[in-house]
């Protein structure tokens, strides 16, 4: 029988604790991923008591609780703290999600937080979004037209064809669903992921874009798309409740119409 | 000091520091003209603060109701309460048309009218007829309208194979005998530092909020660039004025966009009153920023705030349509709710003015090039070195900026900052190269920090900071706290030397960039604190309760802030009060009201 091992540095251990002051009532505990890179050690996860009556209701306010107060070392995204800028997905008790905008009153018992999922780790909490950027400028992300635009005018757009983008330009890139993902997961190379057929399928469906063909083209691939299997995570862990999994089924009912045409 | 670290030397026609939506408009108008270009960025471009803006782009389409860039040109000029530079805003206000047509061809999914037009809404201090009608003068994508239109300028430079540096931190400018030469960079990923040539740096590197206890900005919001020119023993200009939004959700500081107000949302206070209408008569709840913050703050003091401690007022949205509210407002619904708690088409939203944009910052010219007072001349360029974006002062919005004027700023002057370099810089051009030690100073200041083993946290320096500069600096200002504001951050900027640093790898040290740029920050409040204690005068965003009235006798100039020897040295320049063409006549100061 064929034994399987992990790599001997993809055991995560236990690190250090540091409990709450005395006299502390409401007491959060906060189990946080940590890596340095400049060390041989393995990961670990260190361990905190926060007082949630000093804290803000945020697991992003969590978080900077501990880098301000306890342990400048931790590392991690963050910048709008709003849930516009995208920065801060995490993994936050087997979710993915922007902290920024996660209230820890969601979460029962201890707030456990690791870095996106199926991601390199540059160090701790901040994992490394190169190929995912990557694969954002593979589908070429901009307008593309044979018509000049109008000199003095904007190019005009339907109310209800504008609405056709409603649910799709929003997206933040914050790669919550594609890491989310168990067909990414396995196949991240060469399967784009939710997140960039989201964006795929924004410029497919913008009306004033004249390179639809072009753009079904690239994408009529067993990879590129059809690793997708609706298995739906995407759409359930989407911070900004946008639904990926529906615009990869529209690019696929695209595909097909296409075809039967 | 070059030997401990290994530097990477790049030679560029121009590098753009920043990639918001002034650098990234930039960088790729480099591009398009052939020239060798490098943006760096602390951030991935789309998470730069641009993404933050709500409300939307001004320019006079008239797609919504009649209008002439010359009105939008009287409304910038009152709303900078006559400080901004009138050649500029005749630039921007003109360039404005052009500029929001090119970002629709360039894909930003706009609004629409049944027309197919861009859609437009009101917003405050913008009029028709030089102050006689309501305009609908700002562009929006629904209330995400930085957020479309920043995503769509990195696609435009992804068109254009822009070369970008991200996650580096620049650490200082390069600068010899007055030419600013390049940057000294530092990559995040590996720890690696980077030295850019360059023919010209644009610094795009945005405000600095984070000044502040309670403001919109980012964590991000550090003015890196602004204090890169202090450290160079240039000056910034009109650091006095500081923008305070007067809707900032109570308590965390969260954007609500004056859209809300353009749409038709309202302010009350403690007794239900709608009091805007004793304030502004005529404007209401669409009078300029400074305006309507005042108001709020007066109504407060006066004992007629809302909530448990009495502290805040109400924004109104609740009678509105919840269908329009899906529709126009649906980014700032879903913030109240999980800022607030608040279910905007059922109750108001508890707001306070909140720290939210610099009118000052480095001084340039309306083709974004820095400029200085230098042997009597106001106007002297620095070879080498542009601005543009918030951390600029063109200065387009003088003493207080008009909502939806910044997202037009950052792209006309992003254009404008290319147009320039493609007239002054040849593709190519071999760079000298740089004299021995070119970098010490900047490597000396990292390494200082880098190793700093004192007992302070950075995170206590910085709170002590803020709390400083919001409780001395704030909407309302009087010698007496100005006065005390100065010795306590002069205090604070000192203790800095005391900080420890925990971490010491060169990977992704969050610790020393959090302590990078708090000296950033420390600098920009020293300057900010000298120049509000200077101007004996109200005017826009600058009210000094002991000096109520503007006083254009004495002060109808812009201050200019220099750092030497740890003090605040201040001189002036002239306000420019002439246009650029003679198709617009100049504006000349009168009472502003509302």
């Amino acid at each position: 029988m064929v034994e399987f091992t992990l790599p001997k540095n993809s055991k995560v251990q236990k690190g250090k604790h540091f409990p709450a002051a005395k006299g502390v009532t409401r007491i959060k505990r906060v189990e946080v991923y940590r890596w340095d890179p400049d060390t041989d050690e393995n990961p670990r996860i260190d361990s905190y008591e926060i007082d949630l009556d000093q804290c803000g209701a945020k697991v992003l306010d969590l978080i900077i609780k501990i880098k301000d107060e306890i342990d400048s070392t931790l590392t991690f995204r963050r910048s709008c703290r709003e849930g516009v800028c995208g920065s801060c997905s995490m993994n936050v008790n087997g979710k993915n999600t922007l902290v920024c905008i996660k209230p820890i009153s969601d979460i029962k018992g201890t707030v456990k937080i690791f870095p996106l999922p199926h991601m390199d780790v540059v160090k701790d909490l901040v994992a490394d979004m190169t190929h995912f950027y990557a694969q954002y400028s593979s589908i070429k992300p901009w307008i593309k037209t044979q018509t000049p635009a109008p000199a003095d005018s904007e190019r005009l757009q339907g109310v209800e064809e504008r609405k056709q983008l409603d649910g799709l330009y929003e997206c933040v890139l914050c790669a919550c669903c594609s890491t989310s993902c168990p067909s990414y997961w396995w196949n991240s190379e060469r399967y784009l992921g939710p997140a960039v057929l989201l964006q795929a399928y924004r410029w497919i469906n913008d009306s004033r874009d004249e390179n639809t063909g072009e753009r079904l083209d690239e994408l009529e691939d067993p990879f590129k798309l059809y690793r997708c299997h609706t298995i739906m995570n995407c759409t359930d862990t989407c911070p900004k409740g946008l639904n990926p999994a529906k615009a990869i089924a529209e690019i696929k009912k695209m595909l097909l119409v296409r075809q039967e045409g | 000091m070059k030997d401990k670290y290994k530097i990477i030397e790049h030679e560029y026609d121009v590098v753009v520091v920043g990639a918001g939506g002034a650098g990234l408009r930039a960088t790729f108008g480099m591009a398009e003209k052939g020239l060798k270009t490098a943006c760096i960025s602390k951030v991935f471009p789309t998470r730069s603060h641009t993404v933050a803006a709500q409300g939307g782009i001004s320019a006079a389409l008239g797609n919504n109701g009649e209008d002439d860039w010359r009105w939008h040109m009287y409304d910038t000029v009152k709303g900078s309460d006559w400080l901004g530079d009138q050649d500029a805003i005749e630039y921007m206000c003109r360039e404005a048309i052009p500029a929001v047509l090119e970002l629709e061809h360039y894909g930003v999914p706009f609004s629409r009218n049944p027309d197919g037009k861009i859609y437009q809404r009101a917003f405050g201090g913008m009029t028709t007829h030089f102050g006689e009608g309501t305009a609908q003068r700002t562009c929006a994508a629904a209330d995400v309208t930085g957020h479309a239109i920043l995503h769509t300028l990195y696609q435009q430079a992804l068109k254009h194979e822009a070369e970008f540096f991200i996650e580096y931190v620049v650490l200082d400018l390069i600068m010899e005998e007055g030419v600013c030469r390049g940057v000294l960079a530092w990559c995040l990923d590996d720890g690696s530092l980077h030295a850019f040539k360059a023919h010209t740096v644009v610094l795009a590197t945005g405000g600095y909020g984070r000044c502040y206890f309670s403001s919109t900005s980012a964590h991000t919001v550090t003015g890196d660039g602004s204090a890169m020119v202090l450290r160079a023993g240039l000056p910034l200009q009109d650091m006095e004025f500081i923008q305070f939004h007067p809707t900032g959700i109570y308590g965390v500081g969260c954007l609500i966009t004056e859209g809300v107000r353009g749409e038709g949302g309202y302010l009350t206070n403690s007794e239900g009153e709608r009091f805007m209408e004793r304030y502004a008569p005529h404007a209401k709840d669409l009078a300029s920023r400074d305006v309507v913050s005042r108001a709020i703050t007066m109504e407060v003091n006066a004992g007629r705030g809302v909530g448990d401690n009495k502290d805040c007022a109400f924004l109104h949205i609740e009678h509105l349509d919840p269908e329009l509210i899906h529709e126009r407002l649906p980014g700032i619904s879903e913030t109240a709710r999980v800022f607030a708690g608040v279910d905007v088409t059922k109750e108001p939203i508890p707001i306070i003015p909140t720290v939210h944009y610099n009118m000052g910052g480095i001084p340039t010219n309306y083709k974004a090039e820095v400029v200085t007072l230098k042997d009597g001349n106001p106007d002297a360029v620095i070879p080498g070195l542009m601005a543009i974006g918030e951390g600029a002062c063109v200065s387009v919005h003088g003493a207080n900026r008009l909502g939806s004027n910044s997202l037009l700023d950052i792209v006309v002057f992003g254009r404008a900052a290319a147009i320039r370099c493609a007239e002054l810089i040849k593709p190519g051009t071999a760079h000298k190269p740089l004299a021995e030690g070119a970098y010490d100073a900047a490597l000396a200041r990292f390494e200082k920090i880098r190793n700093a083993e004192g007992s302070l946290k950075v995170s206590e320096v910085r709170l002590n900071m803020q709390h400083t500069m919001q409780n001395h600096a704030a909407v309302f200002r009087t010698a007496d706290i100005l006065a005390k504001g100065e010795k306590e951050i002069a205090k604070v900027r000192d203790s800095f030397t005391g900080i420890k640093i925990s971490d010491r790898s060169l990977i992704w040290n969050t610790d020393l960039v959090e302590a990078l740029e708090l000296d950033n920050l420390l600098d920009l409040s020293l300057v900010t604190m000298g120049a509000a204690a200077n101007r004996t005068e109200s005017r826009g965003g600058h009210a000094r309760d002991d000096f109520p009235e503007r006083d254009d006798k004495q002060w109808l100039k812009h201050s200019l802030l220099w750092i030497e020897n740890n003090k605040v040295k201040i001189d002036y320049r002239p306000v420019h009060m002439y246009t650029l063409t003679d198709d617009v006549e100049m504006i000349p100061p009168k009472k502003r009201v509302y």
